[in-house]
Formats: C-alpha cells, sequence, structure tokens
C-alpha cells in the first residue's frame, strides 16, 4: 500500500504550502488533500506530508488522530453517517444505527467508523449533522436524508450499487 | 542543548536590573529578567520569584530547563499589582503604603510575569481550592497503581495528593483505560494511564536532544503519548524524560521493577564514560547500583545525563571482579605485596621502569602515579579512547580524566605518543619492569611490523606495540585493574583496584571542570581504591608522606601541580571548579 502523490497532488499541496506564512500552518489543508484524492490517508502519506512540510511524521500523525473526519484506513464504497446527537436520538438513531449494523454484519457497540468486508459499505455514528427538526437523518456520501425509518434505510442501502 | 547552559567562563552578563515584589507578604528582590531553558533572558515569573523567595508552588508542567508551556494549571496562585489612580498614579492607603489592586483572577505562576510591588499569593483558600481541583481532575482517569508504580516515592502526583488530595473519589463512572506497558523505544516503556500530558517528554527530546520524536496522539479522554508507529524513541537522551516525567508515565526499561526508589541511598558521582564529566547521583542499596540520575549542574550537564553513560554501570557489579593479590601466580596480601614492589622499585636502575597509566584513574593516583614516574625516570603515558561526540553533551574523548593524565604528567598533550618508545625500550631490554594501571594494553596491541604500516596512513594512536610477546621479555609486570583480562592474566603482581563508585577521587573534565566524587558501594574482596596503595607504595618507594586521605592528598596535589593552583578539596563543593587547562 505504498503511497504515490500524483503530479496533480503534488502541484495541489505547493499551492496550499504557499498560502500560509509558515508550511507547518498548511499540515491540515495537506491532508484534507490527500484524503480527497484517494479517500484516505496511509501513514506512508503522513512522511510524505512530513517531508513536505519540513516536520516529523509524528507532528503530521497527531493530527490526523485527533480529527475523525480524516481517515486512517480504506473507506467503504458507500459512507453512512448517522446522526446520534440528542434530536436524532430522541428521533430513534440508536435504532436506526443498529438497523444499519445489523444488515451489515458490523457491531454497533464499537467505537468509530466501520467497514464491511466487502468494501462497500463504512457506517459511523457522528455528531449532530444540522437538521435536528427532521429527526433522524444521515448521509450518504454527500447526500442528506430526513426522517429515515427503517423502511427507508433498507431502500436507502438498496439504492447503492 | 543551549550554549549558555552549559558553558563556564561566559562573559560577564550586564547587571540586571532588580524589582521588589511580595510572596505571601514578605518582600523580596528579584531580578528582572532571568535565563530561561535556552539561556536567553525572559522576564522573571511568579514561580521564579517564589523559588527566589524559598515558596514552593506546585507544578507538573514547568520546568526550569525546558519552554514554558502552561497546560497543566497546577501553579495557579492570586496576585495582586500597584492600583493606579486616574491620573496613571500609584494609590495610595492611609498609611502611606501603596494599594495593591487584587487581581479578580488567578494567573498560573509558570508563565505570568513579575512587575515591580507585585504581591503574590500562594496561601490563600482559593488556591488550596485550585489546587485541590485541578488534583481531582488529573486524578479522574488515574490508575492509582501507586503500589506496582517505578515512580512511587517519587512521584508528583502522589506528594501533591498528599497535601491537596481527597481521601476519596468522588467520581462514580468508568474510567478510561488507555494503553499500558508500551514500548516506546528500547529504553522507555509508557504507561499511557499515567499520563497526565504534562508534555515535558515531548518538550525535552524536541529542544533539547533536537529529535522531534514524540507527540500526542487521539483525543479528548484518550489523549496519549505516543511515538510514529514505527519510528522507536531511541536517541542516546531518552532516558532523560524518565526523569522529567513527575509521574509514573514513563519508566526505564533499564530500572523498571528492580527497587524501591525510597530505599535508595544517592551518592554524589560523576560520571566516567567520557570528558565531558555529567554530575551524577548513583542510587544503590546493600552495596549493589541500581542506577545512575544526573544530577544539576549548569556548568558541565545542566540536568541531563545521556543513556550510554547512565546504564555503564553493570560491569562493576560483576562476579568476576578482581578482588585478591596476586603475586606470581600466588595469592597475597596487600602489605607483602607492596613491601615486595617497594623493595624492587627502590633498586630499580633509572629509566628501567615504564608507566602506562590509565586516563580513567582519578587525578590523585595519577598525582601519584607521576611521583613514581620522577623518583624511577620512568616512561609514562596514557590510553587514549576515542569516539564520537554529539551535539549536546558526548564528548569524543572517552576517557573521564584526560586532562588530569596530562596536568600530573602522566602523558603530553597528544596521549599515547610514547607508546611507541615503551614498546621500543622494552624490546630493546632497557625497560626491564612496566607498571599498567587500569588498561588491558594487550588488547589494543598490533605486531610491531603492521603497527608501522598504520602509522604512516596516519592510523589511530590508541593502537601501539606492547604485545603480549613483548610483555613477556619484562622482568616484572605490575598490573593493576578492576577485571580481569588478558594483561592481568600475563601480569607477575596484580593488584585489584576499585571502580569509581567505590572509591573517592576527583577528575578533571575535558573542560577543565575539577569535580569530586563519592563512594557509592564498597569493592569487592581485598580490592582497594588505588590511591590508597599507591600513596602507600610511594611512601615506601620515595620517603615522602603525601597524606592518608583523599583530602589530603588532593590539597597537596593542588599545591604543587601548577593548574590545580590554589584549590582544595572543600573548595570543590558538590559541582567542582573550572581550571586553566
Ligand atoms: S509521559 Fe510523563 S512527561 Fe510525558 S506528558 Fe506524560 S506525564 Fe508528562
Ligand atoms: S555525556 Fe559523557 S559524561 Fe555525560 S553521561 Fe554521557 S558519557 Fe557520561
Ligand atoms: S441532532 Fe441529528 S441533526 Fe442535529
Ligand atoms: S506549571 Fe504552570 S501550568 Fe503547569
Amino acid at each position: 500500500m505504498s503511497f504515490q502523490a500524483t503530479p496533480q497532488l503534488e502541484a495541489e499541496v505547493n499551492e496550499l504550502i504557499s498560502h500560509y506564512p509558515v508550511k507547518r500552518a498548511a499540515s491540515l489543508m495537506v491532508l484534507h488533500a490527500i484524503q480527497e484524492q484517494f479517500g484516505w490517508i496511509s501513514q506512508e502519506a503522513v512522511q510524505w506530508t512530513a517531508k513536505k512540510l519540513d516536520l516529523q511524521p509524528i507532528n503530521v500523525f497527531e493530527i490526523l488522530t485527533f480529527y475523525p473526519m480524516l481517515r486512517q484506513e480504506p473507506q467503504g464504497k458507500y459512507q453512512i453517517k448517522v446522526c446520534r446527537t440528542l434530536s436524532c436520538a430522541l428521533g430513534g438513531a440508536y435504532e436506526l444505527h443498529h438497523h444499519f449494523c445489523a444488515k451489515l454484519g458490523l457491531d454497533a457497540h464499537k467505537h468509530g467508523p466501520q467497514t464491511t468486508s466487502d468494501g462497500k459499505f463504512t457506517v459511523e455514528f457522528v455528531e449532530c449533522l444540522a437538521s435536528c427538526g427532521t429527526a433522524p437523518v444521515m448521509m450518504v456520501g454527500e447526500k442528506f436524508y430526513e426522517g429515515v425509518s427503517h423502511a427507508k434505510a433498507d431502500e436507502i442501502m438498496g439504492g447503492c450499487k | 542543548m543551549s550554549a549558555a547552559a552549559t558553558t563556564e567562563n561566559k562573559p560577564a552578563a550586564p547587571a540586571i536590573e532588580k524589582i521588589k515584589v511580595k510572596v505571601d507578604g514578605r518582600e523580596i528582590e528579584v531580578p528582572r529578567l532571568i535565563a530561561d531553558w535556552s539561556g536567553k533572558l525572559t522576564p522573571t515569573t511568579m514561580i521564579q520569584a517564589c523559588e527566589l523567595a524559598k515558596t514552593e508552588v506546585p507544578h507538573y508542567c514547568w520546568h526550569p530547563k525546558l519552554p514554558v508551556v502552561g497546560n497543566c494549571r497546577m501553579c495557579l496562585v492570586e496576585f495582586g499589582t500597584p492600583a493606579l489612580g486616574p491620573d496613571r498614579k500609584p494609590v495610595l492607603n492611609p498609611d502611606g503604603t501603596p494599594k495593591i489592586a487584587k487581581s479578580p483572577r488567578p494567573a498560573i505562576s509558570c508563565a505570568t510575569p513579575v512587575s515591580p510591588g507585585m504581591e503574590i499569593y500562594t496561601k490563600t483558600p482559593a488556591v488550596k481550592q485550585m489546587r485541590e481541583g485541578v488534583l481531582e481532575s488529573l486524578l479522574i482517569n488515574h490508575p492509582l497503581d501507586c503500589p506496582i508504580c517505578d515512580q512511587a516515592g517519587e512521584c508528583k502526583l502522589q506528594e501533591y495528593s498528599v497535601d491537596y488530595g481527597q481521601s476519596a473519589s468522588r467520581f462514580v463512572e468508568a474510567k478510561v483505560h488507555k494503553p499500558k506497558a508500551v514500548d516506546l523505544g528500547p529504553r522507555i516503556m509508557l504507561d499511557a494511564e499515567r499520563c497526565i500530558l504534562c508534555t515535558r517528554c515531548i518538550r525535552f527530546t524536541r529542544d533539547i536532544a533536537g529529535d522531534d520524536a514524540l507527540g500526542i496522539i487521539n483525543r479528548g479522554s484518550y489523549n496519549t503519548i505516543a511515538t510514529f508507529p514505527g519510528a522507536p524513541f531511541d536517541n542516546n537522551y531518552t532516558l532523560n524524560t524518565v526523569d522529567v516525567c513527575p509521574v509514573g508515565a514513563l519508566t526505564s526499561k533499564d530500572f523498571r521493577f528492580q527497587m524501591r526508589a525510597w530505599f535508595l541511598k544517592e551518592t554524589k558521582s560523576v560520571c566516567t564514560s567520557c570528558a565531558t564529566g555529567c554530575n551524577i547521583l548513583i542510587g544503590s542499596r546493600e552495596e549493589k547500583i541500581y542506577r545512575y540520575t544526573p544530577r544539576d549542574n549548569d556548568a558541565v550537564n545542566a540536568s541531563w545525563m545521556c543513556d550510554a553513560g547512565r546504564l555503564n554501570y553493570k560491569w562493576i557489579g560483576r562476579a568476576d571482579r578482581l578482588q585478591d593479590v596476586w603475586v606470581r601466580g600466588q595469592k597475597s596480601s596487600w602489605p607483602a605485596a607492596i613491601r615486595e614492589l617497594a623493595d624492587k622499585l627502590k633498586q630499580a636502575p633509572a629509566g628501567s621502569v615504564a608507566i602506562i597509566a590509565s586516563a580513567r584513574q582519578t587525578n590523585e593516583e595519577l598525582w601519584l602515579l607521576a611521583k613514581l614516574k620522577a623518583r624511577l625516570g620512568a616512561l609514562s603515558d596514557a590510553i587514549p579512547r576515542e569516539g564520537e561526540s554529539d551535539k549536546l553533551l558526548v564528548s569524543a574523548d572517552r576517557n573521564p580524566n584526560t586532562n588530569g593524565a596530562r596536568l600530573t604528567g602522566i602523558c603530553f598533550t597528544e596521549m599515547g605518543i610514547n607508546l611507541v618508545k615503551i614498546a621500543d625500550g622494552i624490546a630493546s631490554g632497557k625497560i626491564k619492569t612496566l607498571i599498567v594501571f587500569g588498561e588491558n594494553i594487550v588488547k589494543r596491541a598490533v605486531a610491531h611490523d603492521k603497527l608501522r604500516e598504520r602509522e604512516t596512513i596516519s592510523e589511530v594512536v590508541d593502537e601501539h606495540g606492547i604485545t603480549a610477546e613483548l610483555l613477556g621479555k619484562l622482568d616484572a609486570l605490575i598490573v593493576s585493574d578492576i577485571l580481569p583480562n588478558e594483561t592481568t592474566r600475563l601480569a607477575h603482581f596484580v593488584l585489584p583496584g576499585a571502580a569509581p563508585a567505590e572509591k573517592r577521587g576527583t577528575f578533571t573534565s575535558g573542560k577543565g571542570r575539577v569535580q569530586k566524587f563519592m563512594k557509592a558501594v564498597e569493592a569487592p574482596g581485598v580490592a582497594r581504591a588505588e590511591w590508597e596503595f599507591l600513596q602507600e607504595l610511594v611512601h615506601h618507594v620515595t620517603g615522602q608522606n603525601n597524606g592518608l586521605t583523599v583530602e589530603s592528598l588532593f590539597n597537596q596535589m593542588a599545591r604543587e601541580v601548577a593548574a590545580f593552583n590554589g584549590l582544595t578539596w572543600q573548595a570543590l563543593g558538590d559541582t567542582g571548579v573550572t581550571v586553566q587547562i
């Protein structure tokens, strides 16, 4: 799984670095750029980033492990985010999350994102998605779903080819 | 390391203005600026003012030799500053003293500079409450495993808990569990649950050791000190992080589970593994050494020492130590051996004796050997020991007392250049007696013809032509050493000596720091400190009495050797004195 930066990533990162007074300040943006392109950030990518920014790998690894949205493992083709914060929790988010996990053979009690063994789905229980009035809500990739019943959930899953 | 923290003889600093502050009602004068970890003058902080006033302020993250971060909040204090009227003039009390406006909020004393007239309050009920609060929060997820923790007895968390802790926890939820016994590097073990995230270890390795290897990963209650996966924490200074860690999170694999800290007797000593001469404490119990830890000396090693030097003590307790006097293969006694040697040396024609000493011997011992040298008209030298230096402490000269050997006249500035002459003297039969102290000379010996070959390509001087074969030509080979080796096996006289940890004495460091060290443990068997039997031998051979104690030997030496002029054992203090070399 060695990491190979594409010329366009190189160019993008060089551009990003030029926006900041010190290279280190670009760390987060560089990680975003990598994740955008590869879907996740490998240890090799961390080393590459550190080199680019004249840092030690641990400096970049600290950031990577701080933000849950930065992924340390390859993600499923479809990324399901179920909101777990108060309104959704009251609206049945736990049951919904449980439903997905049961259907996909995942452990609902495990912390953090989980990916099915076929690499098709990643399910994550996340904090407020800012649509509290239409709880429970969820996202698949960039797409937003409101008032998700279990039947609707099955329909959404079915739509993922 | 900052140059300023370790360099002696710095040019006199410009006078620093003093300001008056009050600590708990007591007025003291403090300098406006104090050198920070890097030696740069920075505004004096409240915690430093309190230290100068001998008032302890509990703290975790602050360390005088590390950058200030102010993250633990343990050092919170209350304070006030002189009130100013609308006219920017100080408001006065009816009795004429300046009115103090107490700050409504506390401040962390480690990162708040003092100002003239400031009053610092460290003993108020509010301060006590804040300390209790900080401590309670630090203990929320702490495993409280003191009974199996190596730091117990020297743990700041324990100490402050005694002062500000509660006997029962109010925390009823489940504690967060974090990794335990994490193998951080070859010499360091981390218990992440005990860590209070003060970042001292990160700052030490980044800013002092120059190896930015540690960081905090994950977030919230799962925060953990870590290295980058697959990059072990491994530089020559890692064990200093164990010293700076205020709790039992970082432990030394070498010392882990070996001995309770409170059982250790601590003896002031000096590291012998290179010419830097880092000041150390030897921790021993019942004649066994358990650890070395650095001892503060701003003129030498600040608060640090290298891992190699720190761990170089195990040989002292080796079972095969020389512990008997041997004369021609027979066990003998000190009185018999010294008498025979004295008679022999007294009758030796001038120039028939040579001395090879070790720059690991003390100043006093080398000086006594130099006395023999003078009386016997002997050639003498010592054996250089070279390695690589680094940017922080380690010197390329791996002998602790090269300058002692030079100043006492045992060797020339370039150590080892006389070895060729000694080899030639033995080969020609002129030298019949060889006295060797603390060096396994055969080990570095290279057959004569090969050596010449190497010299032409300017190879290292620490190889010489004094081979076992050549030693066979001697009438008498007199060897004192600590461990058995090829040379002691060839010797006619074997005099068992003492490791530096087993005797008192002084070394002169690479930079000319004369430093004394004390005795931590007893030498095994009849092994004795070399200075003890050397002064007897010198007395018998030369008739001189140079003193019977290390103190008197040192003082006498300081009177005779120009470079030590004026020094006394007492004047050396605990941290030594720098002489002109
Ligand atoms: S391991 Fe020790 S020194 Fe390092 S952050 Fe934790 S408590 Fe502080
Ligand atoms: S730098 Fe030299 S004197 Fe200091 S601890 Fe290391 S070996 Fe010993
Ligand atoms: S609580 Fe679910 S969107 Fe806000
Ligand atoms: S010692 Fe001041 S905040 Fe830690």
